[in-house]
């Protein structure tokens, strides 16, 4: 399942350090952040509820970029 | 600017005016150190919680760490007004790209702002709003001028003109009327239309282009690879360079002449150290490459352009052979009357005998006679059609006879029939067993085809090969009309395939080999090149699956104006690695010389990085390329 997230960064580096944290996580399958358009495309694995997921996805985000934000 | 850049400015003016007081007032000892924490504090606080975040998440090593560790080393060594300048240029720096960032997303996302938010559908004689994703096929919507048409339809009722600019770049507009097609993402300009949806929301040409574009930077292009695993080594490898600036001369007890204490040795190389490290901070590169392709995407896409990744932007920028295939792609790939050779009758008149006879047939050739006749057509006149099929049509107008189809149908009529010297499809016309002469009907070459051919050499391409399905001396005469000398004719869609393979074989392995097609049937041929260009695609799926960039109006000149997007975006690329690594290395050197002060190295981050994000900006400005 893929889903879209708009998200708030800073610069083309903090987003590609997002996308990386992203894809390390948990449940994630892939991951693609966009910072032309601020969106992060997040394509989970089978049988993940991106409800959960999305929190821990947040939480690395902020490891590795303090101020962040994705809205899910 | 925003809320968070206006705080940034005015912690900026704060600390900056504190700076210069303190730094006028006579202040020794404590009292000094403790006044110039405020400005520094003021300017740096985030910066300094950021990298101590940083060290307990364990991801130590980033630009946030260099500048604490840089000027809370400044300030322990008593520099203080160089502590609190380097965390403030740093700062103007970090608002300066954050501003210019944000101003060309906002450009950026202007040229694509096709994104419809409602649309309009007739309940009970009055016209309601609702999500263009709830709208189903078969719908009847409203389009109001100066709306945007929000889903591909079309039109029931309406006469009107549309600006497709947003979706094509064509900045020409478009007239529509009742029957015609209708794409979403137009904007309605003069009339109010009504339009039956043919497609869902998310099928539509404005879901399919957003997605695309959206999806672009998935793939990365090599210099945005080659920068991230840079940095990943680079910072490391800065710091620990460092460290070992400030701790091995002292120790061995290298230093300048004169230096009376091992304190002032110490302190000598722990500032040059420090130096060391402002200059170090990768931000020019890391912000400005990305940025480059961010907005060469950006600015392609505004030219009807739409790259699907900055890969294939890079590799476009290689590109020495271009094969195009023809219809479609130079040709229109619509029927047309080139030309009428009568006999005894006069143009007009045979042309109004051959729309007649072919008026109730749909097939290609016989639309394009009705529309060369232009005025209506009294279909009373006409009985008794009769379609031979693949041969003509014999049909009786105003009780004439009338016979109009190929070589064939006139043999079988028993009519003596001319050849035509020119070449195309030839309708020959016998009214009453009489032969009255010949229409030619040929596929016309798009206006810009030879301009396009001529713009592409200068580009740069120095092969340019034309593959077609269609006939030998159709497909030399379309060639030698456009100046291209390598073709190959008469080939099925497979025959294709290898013709590519063969020429991808014959190339550098450094160059790229581009295929050009409309996207019909050629989808095999576009995945096999090294780069696949559809054009006019806005209709075709498979296309936009299969290509790796779209052109989104159907005008060749595209090409060439991609590649030399291409060509701008990576020769800027270019110049901000050499630059900004170029500037680097020296400062680098000048530093652990003690040559280079905080003040250069402040100027070799902070004023290479601007440089380095306006020199990216210009990728943006796509219009004179």
């Amino acid at each position: 399942m893929k889903k879209t997230y708009k998200i708030e960064v800073d610069c083309a580096n903090c987003a590609a350090k997002m996308e990386e944290a992203t894809k390390k996580t948990a449940g994630v399958k892939d991951a693609t952040v966009n910072f032309m358009a601020l969106k992060m495309i997040v394509e989970f694995e089978e049988g993940q509820d991106p409800k959960a997921v999305m929190p821990v996805v947040l939480k690395n985000c902020r490891k590795v970029e303090d101020d962040c934000e994705i809205f899910f | 600017m925003t809320r968070k850049q206006k705080k940034v400015l005015m912690r900026i003016i704060i600390a900056a005016v504190f700076m210069v007081i303190l730094g006028l007032l006579p202040l020794t000892g404590w009292l000094r150190f403790g006044l110039f924490l405020i400005p520094y504090l003021v300017i740096g606080y985030d910066i300094l919680r950021k990298a101590w975040k940083g060290i307990l998440n364990r991801q130590v090593f980033d630009e946030n760490f260099l500048m604490a560790v840089a000027t809370l080393g400044a300030i322990l060594l008593g520099e203080y007004t160089e502590g609190v300048a380097v965390m403030l240029f740093y700062q103007i720096g970090e608002l300066f790209q954050s501003v210019a960032v944000g101003k060309s997303r906002r450009n950026i996302s202007d040229l694509m702002d096709i994104r419809p938010d409602y649309a309009n559908i007739e309940v009970d004689g009055s016209i309601e709003q609702v999500d263009p994703d709830e709208v189903e096929i078969g719908t009847t919507i409203v389009v109001q001028p100066g709306e945007k048409v929000p889903i591909d339809g079309v039109i029931l009722e309406g006469n009107t003109t549309l600006n497709t600019s947003a979706l094509t770049g064509e900045s020409l507009p478009r007239d529509a009327a009742a029957g015609d097609e209708i794409i979403s993402g137009c904007i309605n300009m003069t009339g109010l239309l009504k339009i039956r949806t043919t497609k869902e929301f998310g099928d539509s040409t404005v879901s399919r282009i957003l997605d695309l574009v959206e999806n672009s930077s998935s793939k990365k292009s090599r210099s945005e690879n080659f920068i991230t695993k840079f940095a990943r080594y680079y910072t490391p490898a800065v710091c620990y360079g460092a460290l070992a600036l400030a701790l091995l001369p002292p120790l061995f007890g290298i230093g300048l002449l004169g230096q009376a204490s091992t304190l002032a040795l110490w302190s000598d190389w722990v500032y040059r150290a420090l130096t060391f490290l402002v200059i170090s901070c990768p931000c020019a590169l890391v912000i400005s490459i990305p940025l480059s392709f961010f907005a060469g995407i950006g600015g392609a896409s505004h030219e009807g352009v739409l790259v699907k990744g900055s890969n294939y932007l890079e590799a476009l920028a290689n590109t020495t052979t271009v094969v195009c295939d023809k219809t479609g792609t130079l040709t229109q790939g619509v029927f047309e009357v080139i030309g009428v050779h009568h006999h005894t009758l006069a143009e007009k008149e045979l042309l109004e005998y051959a729309a007649l006879a072919e008026s109730h047939s749909s097939h290609p050739i016989s639309r394009s006679i009705c529309k060369a006749y232009g005025d209506t057509l009294d279909h009373t006149r006409v009985s008794d059609v009769e379609e031979i099929g693949g041969n003509g049509v014999i049909a009786t107008v105003d009780s004439h006879r009338v016979a109009v189809g190929n070589q064939k149908l006139m043999r079988q009529e028993g009519v003596a029939c001319q050849e035509c010297h020119e070449i195309g499809t030839i309708v020959h016309v016998a009214i009453d067993g009489k032969y009255e002469g010949h229409i030619l009907i040929a596929d016309r070459l798009k206006p810009h085809a030879k301009d396009a051919v001529a713009a592409m050499h200068k580009a740069g391409v120095s092969r340019i090969v034309m593959l077609t399905g269609d006939d030998r001396r159709v497909a030399d005469n379309v060639a030698q009309k456009i100046g291209i000398s390598e073709v190959y004719s008469e080939l099925l869609p497979s025959d294709k395939v290898e013709q590519v393979e063969r020429l991808l074989t014959e190339k550098r392995s450094k160059d790229k080999l581009v295929f050009v097609g409309d996207g019909i049937n050629d989808a095999p041929v576009l995945s096999r090149a090294d780069i696949g260009i559809a054009m006019g695609a806005l209709g075709s799926d498979a296309a936009i699956e299969a290509a790796d960039i779209v052109l989104m109006d159907d005008d060749p000149l595209k090409i060439a104006k991609a590649i030399r997007i291409s060509r701008k975006c990576i020769r800027i690329v270019y110049e901000n690695i050499y630059f900004a690594i170029g500037v680097k290395v020296l400062c680098l050197i000048l530093g652990a010389l003690g040559i280079a002060n905080m003040w250069i190295a402040i100027f070799a981050d902070v004023g290479v990085m601007v440089l380095a994000v306006f020199n990216a900006i210009r990728t943006l400005f796509v219009d004179k390329v």
